[in-house]
């Protein structure tokens, strides 16, 4: 199956080769596409790469960090800006696996990988992405949802909203420690306002095709305190809207089952 | 298919080879190089055998576009020895048995110099998170841990 690859100096270029060209992929750090092409995807005809460095810049200003795609999971792992993510970055690959998966490209990662993706939608992160005819941001809710249909475009940086120290909370639940995929994964974002929950944001990771928000628990906890009853409300709809599959590190029906379980631990600031 | 020149250090040495246009660096190293240290495991990034160090990084070298290595610095576990020396972590592997079929050895092997070389002195945790990369299906992992350990400077008492 040949394959050419094509490098551009600048990310338009490169999104415009993306656009024009249905068995384009972009090439980040390789966890991905490589892997399409070691198993033989034969819908995969070029492979696009930019060497704009861009890509790979952390910047923080004031609340807000914006992070290039091209930053590594390890790079993540380095800066003190992005101590919120760490727990979630740790929790991927193996050391090799950091060093060369991206922030962009965890986003397409597809169920039961992409945990940054499960942390950021938490984060209501906003996704930068460059198509044929210019750039648009759009809220990570959106692009998740929308991800498998728009393949001809190419993200530039996520950013969001640094929230306060501990206000993030992540758990991966996986079958081999320290490195496993998930069995499922879960980030809450519950700021706290006067004793009293304000925007509870709850994402979770293999719950379905994407990460998806657990809308129906973030409005039972809207407005409640973090105790008992108010956490008992949000663990009743813990598995609202969930369409978990079936693999081989567990069964749907598990997973519906122990959602609710994490759920409550991680409110609760409990250990798993 | 169409060939794309590469040039590039392996194991200190500056190596020209062609390479498959979108192939992978495991496959440059192994039929361009000649250096079959480098197993092919998986090919999906989930069992380390292919691990290599680029500028001094583990790398998984399946999942790695052999092209975007061009001047870079490959180090792979043929280049551990010097002259007839083995490398403190081969003679470590041998002396606590932390190979069987040995198949995962070369990519053991990568990621714990990787470790070492940042990190002299790493904890028994470290030493396991650096390798939690690599999958081996005979030792149960300890011996491994062991080696590794009794090579880090401080760690584990050094065996004659």
């Amino acid at each position: 199956m040949p394959v050419s690859v094509k490098t551009f100096p600048t990310i338009g270029e490169a999104a415009a080769a993306l656009s024009s060209d249905r068995g384009a992929r972009y090439l980040g750090g390789g966890t991905l596409v490589m892997r399409a092409l070691n198993e033989g995807e034969v819908a995969l005809s070029t492979v696009v790469r930019v060497q704009d460095r861009g890509l790979s810049q952390i910047r923080a200003t004031g609340g807000r960090v914006t992070i290039g795609a091209g930053v590594t999971l390890a790079q993540i792992l380095t800066e003190r800006e992005l101590a919120f993510l760490h727990a979630t970055a740790r929790s991927i690959g193996g050391p090799a696996v950091r060093n060369m998966g991206t922030v962009g490209g965890n986003l397409y990662a597809p169920s039961p990988f992409g945990d940054l993706a499960v942390a950021l939608l938490a984060l209501d992160a906003t996704v930068s992405v460059q198509g044929g005819f210019g750039a648009r941001e759009v809220a990570i809710e959106e692009f998740l949802a929308g991800r498998d249909r728009a393949m001809g475009s190419l993200v530039t940086s996520i950013s969001c909203q640094r929230p306060a120290p501990d206000a993030l909370r992540y758990r991966k639940i996986s079958r081999i420690k320290p490195k496993g995929a998930s069995v499922f994964s879960i980030a809450i974002h519950v700021p706290n306002v006067g004793g009293r929950v304000s925007g509870a944001r709850i994402a979770y990771g293999a719950m379905a095709p994407t990460a998806i928000r657990a809308k129906a628990a973030e409005r039972a906890l809207e407005g409640r305190t973090l105790d008992a009853s108010g956490i008992a409300a949000a663990v009743g709809a813990a598995a609202e809207g969930i369409s978990p599959a079936s693999d081989s590190l567990a069964s749907s029906w598990y997973r519906r089952e122990v959602v609710g379980v994490h759920l409550r631990r991680l409110l609760l600031g409990q250990d798993a | 298919m169409a060939k794309t020149a590469l040039q590039f250090r392996h194991n200190g040495r500056e190596v020209a080879v062609f390479v498959d246009s979108g192939g992978n660096l495991l496959n440059a190293l192994r039929e361009g190089v000649g250096d079959v240290s480098v197993k092919f495991g998986c090919g999906q990034g989930g069992c380390g055998a292919c691990t290599v160090l680029i500028d001094g990084e583990a790398h998984l070298s399946c999942l790695t576009l052999a092209e975007t290595i061009e001047g870079r610095s490959v180090e792979t576990a043929d280049g551990l020895k010097t002259g007839p020396e083995l490398h403190p972590l081969q003679k470590a592997f041998m002396d606590n048995f932390a190979a069987q079929c040995g198949y995962c050895t070369p990519g053991m092997l990568m990621a714990a110099k990787a470790l070492i070389d940042r990190n002299p002195s790493p904890s028994r945790q470290e030493v396991v998170e650096a390798i939690s990369g690599n999958i081996c299906r005979c030792t149960g992992y300890e011996p491994i841990i062991s080696a590794i350990f009794s090579v880090a400077a401080g760690g584990g008492a050094k065996r004659a």
